[in-house]
């Protein structure tokens, strides 16, 4: 199934870890296997109403009237909420968290009041007794509109003459990355490779629609209980409607399936507003197809690469060209950008370059966060490319690779030195040897092979100053409470951390429970985005377990008559290491430090490390903490008549650092593969004049269990990364190589490459027709 | 307008008379029962995660009236096992690590467990198609494919039907 290969840099002490690194069957999973897990959507309260939104249909508008009388007569209607109603105020996409700085300056409406601008965009709200009422009401709200001219495609939207989606033109952002001297180096190459590569809009998928249910208590808090990856919202809920932010209090559910799709704000704002209108509870749960029209999707990319090489293979300049459709807000597309154009380069060392980007406003549905966050669209463009430049060379395109890789203390494409390990080869290496013996060309059917790398960042940008809190205690009985507001969106947050504190306080896993995502009751913990939660939270936890840890061997080691660093905890037993038959439980000694009044807890901050920007003429900064660093390779069979592609193996290969639940980090490989698979070959929104066609799983279709391949999973511990005991960042990075895998395999097996993702039967077929007549 | 009809039916065990209007889903019958267990992925049977068993047959409750259940026994994930007498596919599960999100799961256990009550020692493309109902965005279904495994040989050693 899974290997694992230990391999420490020389000279690294190696501690013994007895929980860290183990596969131990996660603390959420039997809730969740025996149907007793509460999501968002299941909770139930007294005189709790339904709420449904109105949605526009059309993808450009001007209303002239939202007129809701009629809807408000139904019987069993509570409140019908236009923008009319609402305070005038606008929300706040930003930097979601905790750090209160602002720079985006992205403002939507709530509802809206003079002009729609993308189909599924909210015009307003319902509160009814049941949902078939709240239905009802929808219909009679009389919307009064006339077309307005849209703008569908960010090229279109670029010209002079395109209306103007919203601000002063289409351009929402522009970044430059410049080093070196681009034209110097390209007239040194021995060889210039151009191509444009195109990536296509990607729903996150999730199995749990949006979901959310919100009451307004005796004290005037809001409370919203809600499926996300951001429980920090509340303040943006709090502004918007003009309430101080400690009468706001938001817990997430377990969520079922994020992805990016719920970092932004879904169900909370709506809630709230009807929560508060009403004075009654509110339930609001989106249908498939309301969740198809109304989060963020993964931004469509154009990507060229120009890039000069020496006849060895090694990479001298590279240009690159970057824009992406930001849809009709901008939501986090900047930042989406600003990742996309950081990783144009991968994780290869270029001494000349020259990037340029943008993100464009049309009226398409917004896009937004989605796993890999612009470097996996990044990733699918300079992977091809590096393919591309392989055959140019008649190279191995995995000896390309190896030439070029950055390593460890050099500079990337922004000057940030890399300070962890980079074990790109060995990973391409292993991922390669894992597919095994190759498949064989019979009849139609042609067998191909692709690899990937990437270099792709976790945790957030740096001068965000990113922070994590939590608090970590003793009970008098020997268990453990961890509290952090972290959200679990199904990658195991809450039992990974419960696991770094048993590690760290020697208590095992079933005696500690996690207290996760709650604003009021727990300490912040930040984002579960950017592949920051085991990054962040991890080292939070483990700072406030081990002050915990000091506090218990300072009392045990005074009971004892010994230093402290005689001592060790096990099993919730503190014993002596040189002698360990003299043993003092754990519940007698949390006893003991209650009666003397020593503190059994710990609040602890953990403080990512920081820069102060980038450099806006270079582009030269430092953006990250870190990177982490990897590889995908697959094996495919394509039928050249049919061009019906089938994936037969799939494998990851990636440094984690440190793998703190073995189980979950295959996991998210695993699960990387299938998604990935899902983008490179079948998955792709539609739009007609904006209007999204593919509203149902029917439609828009995701892997199952049929297409999945033989899928490896392989993890590296180079214990280097920032993270607890040394991990990295891993559910973006194991996504963001897979799809450029498939694509090389598919290229290496037809021998001819299809630029546009995804590449379905039908490209195939038309490809290598004009391959044919050419 | 819809019409109701009285029906009866057996979840897990207990008995229910009641009601149900004749265009309600079993889906929203269950959901309101409080066997919200039960999930909601999409309301057009392209997901799986609202699969309950119906006689031992797996059906997408969102596409079944609450009214064809009348007479029927219905068993969802929670009715299979408890943390105390696991069923052994979810004993499987936890240990495989076949869980992330968790929303598929109470459909992907029922669907596992009408395919073993089929072929008990499933195929590889048996097994494949036996789950290709059930979406999970999560696990890439490795782990899935491990724990049905595991639990059909833990089912063959006890030599029970499962």
């Amino acid at each position: 199934m899974s290997d694992t290969v230990l391999t420490a840099p020389a000279g690294v002490n190696i501690p013994e870890f007895r929980q860290v690194g183990k596969p131990l069957p996660r603390t959420d999973a039997p809730g969740k296997t025996f149907g007793r897990t509460v999501y968002a959507g299941d909770i139930v309260m007294p005189n709790m109403l339904y709420a449904k939104v109105l949605r526009s249909t059309a993808a450009s508008l001007t209303i002239k009237k939202v007129d809701a009388s009629r809807a408000r007569a139904l019987p069993g209607v509570h409140a019908v909420l236009t923008a009319w109603d609402l305070p005038d105020r606008l929300v706040q996409t930003d930097i979601p968290g905790q750090t209160g700085q602002r720079s985006l300056n992205a403002a939507q409406p709530i509802l809206v009041k003079d002009h729609v601008r993308f189909s599924g965009e909210a015009l307003a709200l319902v509160a009814a007794e049941s949902l078939a009422i709240a239905e009802a009401a929808l219909l009679l709200i009389d919307v009064e509109s006339e077309p307005f001219p849209g703008v569908y495609d960010p090229f279109e939207a670029m010209k002079p003459e395109a209306p103007v989606v919203f601000g002063e033109n289409n351009v929402i952002k522009t970044y430059k990355i410049r080093k070196g001297d681009a034209a110097k180096g390209f007239a040194e190459a021995d060889l210039i490779v151009e191509n444009t590569f195109h990536t296509q809009v990607q729903e996150q998928a999730f199995l749990e629609p949006e979901a959310g249910i919100a009451w307004v208590d005796e004290n005037d808090v809001i409370n919203i209980r809600v499926s996300t990856q951001v429980v920090e919202h509340f303040r943006a809920v709090a502004d918007a409607l003009g309430v101080p932010h400690n009468r706001v209090q938001v817990k997430s559910m377990f969520v079922g399936g994020g992805f990016g799709g719920k970092e932004n704000i879904t169900v909370e704002l709506y809630l709230a507003l009807l929560a508060r209108a009403t004075r009654r509870p509110v339930r609001l749960v989106f249908t498939r197809e309301e969740s198809f029209v109304a989060h963020g999707k993964r931004h469509p990319f154009t990507i060229r690469h120009r890039t000069g090489v020496k006849r060895d293979g090694t990479i001298v300049a590279a240009e690159a060209d970057l824009t992406s459709d930001a849809g009709a807000y901008a939501t986090l597309s900047p930042y989406i950008l600003l990742y996309a154009t950081i990783a144009a380069m991968g994780p290869y060392r270029v001494a000349d370059l020259k990037f340029d980007s943008r993100t464009v406003a049309t009226n398409n549905q917004p896009n937004d966060a989605f796993r890999g966050f612009g470097t996996m669209q990044a990733c699918v463009a300079h992977e091809q490319q590096m393919d591309e430049i392989a055959k140019a060379l008649k190279l191995d395109p995995i000896e390309l690779r190896r030439r070029n890789f950055i390593r460890r203390g050099e500079k990337n494409s922004t000057g940030q030195t890399i300070e962890s390990e980079v074990w790109s080869s060995r990973c391409v290496e292993a991922a390669w040897e894992a597919l095994g013996p190759r498949a064989s060309n019979r009849g139609s059917v042609r067998v191909g092979r692709g690899v990937a790398c990437y270099q792709q960042s976790y945790g957030r940008i740096s001068w965000f100053r990113d922070t994590c809190e939590a608090w970590v205690g003793i009970e008098l009985d020997g268990t453990v409470i961890v509290r952090t507001a972290v959200t679990d969106i199904g990658a195991g947050q809450s039992s990974a951390v419960a696991q770094i504190a048993g590690e760290v306080l020697g208590v095992p896993l079933k005696e500690i429970v996690t207290y996760f995502g709650d604003t009021a009751l727990n300490p912040l913990a930040g984002t579960s985005t950017a592949s920051r939660a085991l990054f962040m939270t991890g080292n939070a936890v483990k700072l406030a377990a081990t002050a915990v840890r000091e506090n218990l061997l300072g009392r045990a080691a005074k009971h004892f008559g010994l230093p402290v660093e005689s001592l060790d905890i096990a099993n919730s037993t503190v014993f002596v290491v040189n002698d360990p038959a003299r043993t003092l439980p754990l519940p007698e000694l949390a006893k003991m430090c209650a009666t003397e009044g020593i503190h059994r807890n710990n609040l602890a901050i953990y403080r990512a490390p920081t820069s102060t920007g980038l450099d806006p003429e270079t582009g030269q900064g430092r953006v990250f903490a870190d990177f982490t660093y990897g590889a995908h390779a697959a094996e495919v069979e394509v039928d050249v008549e049919t061009g019906e592609i089938t994936v037969l193996k799939s494998v990851g290969a990636h440094d984690v650092g440190q793998a703190i639940n073995r189980a979950a980090v295959e996991g998210q490989i695993e699960g990387s593969a299938l998604m990935g698979q899902g983008f490179a070959l079948s998955e792709e929104m539609k739009f007609r004049e904006g209007r999204t066609l593919t509203t149902s799983l029917s439609e828009y279709l995701i892997p199952t269990a049929e297409d999945a391949p033989e899928i490896k999973a392989i993890v590296f511990e180079s214990r280097s990364g920032f993270g607890p005991f040394g991990a990295k960042g891993i559910g973006e990075p194991a996504y963001a190589p897979v799809a450029a895998s498939i694509a090389n395999a598919v290229a290496d097996a037809i021998g001819v490459r299809i630029h546009d993702l995804p590449i379905t039967s039908e490209k195939v077929v038309r490809a290598l027709r004009r391959a044919k007549t050419a | 307008m819809a019409t109701e009809k009285r029906i009866a039916l057996e979840v897990n065990g207990r008995r229910h008379e009641l009601s149900v209007a004749s265009n309600q889903t079993l889906l929203d019958l269950l959901r309101e029962l409080g066997y919200v267990d039960v999930k909601c992925g999409c309301e057009k049977a392209d997901c799986g995660a609202c699969a309950v068993l119906m006689d031992g047959e797996a059906v997408d409750s969102c596409i079944v009236l609450a009214a064809m259940a009348d007479g029927r026994r219905v068993t969802t994930v929670t009715g299979l096992g408890t943390p105390e007498k696991p069923h052994p596919l979810q004993a499987a599960f936890i240990e495989n690590g076949a869980t992330q999100c968790g929303y598929c799961i109470p459909g992907m256990i029922v669907a596992a467990k009408a395919l073993l009550d089929r072929h008990p020692e499933p195929t590889d493309a048996e097994m494949r198609f036996g789950l290709s109902g059930n979406l999970c965005r999560c696990t890439g279904y490795t782990r899935i494919f491990s724990a049905i495994r595991e639990a059909a040989g833990a089912l063959k050693a006890k030599g029970a039907r499962p």
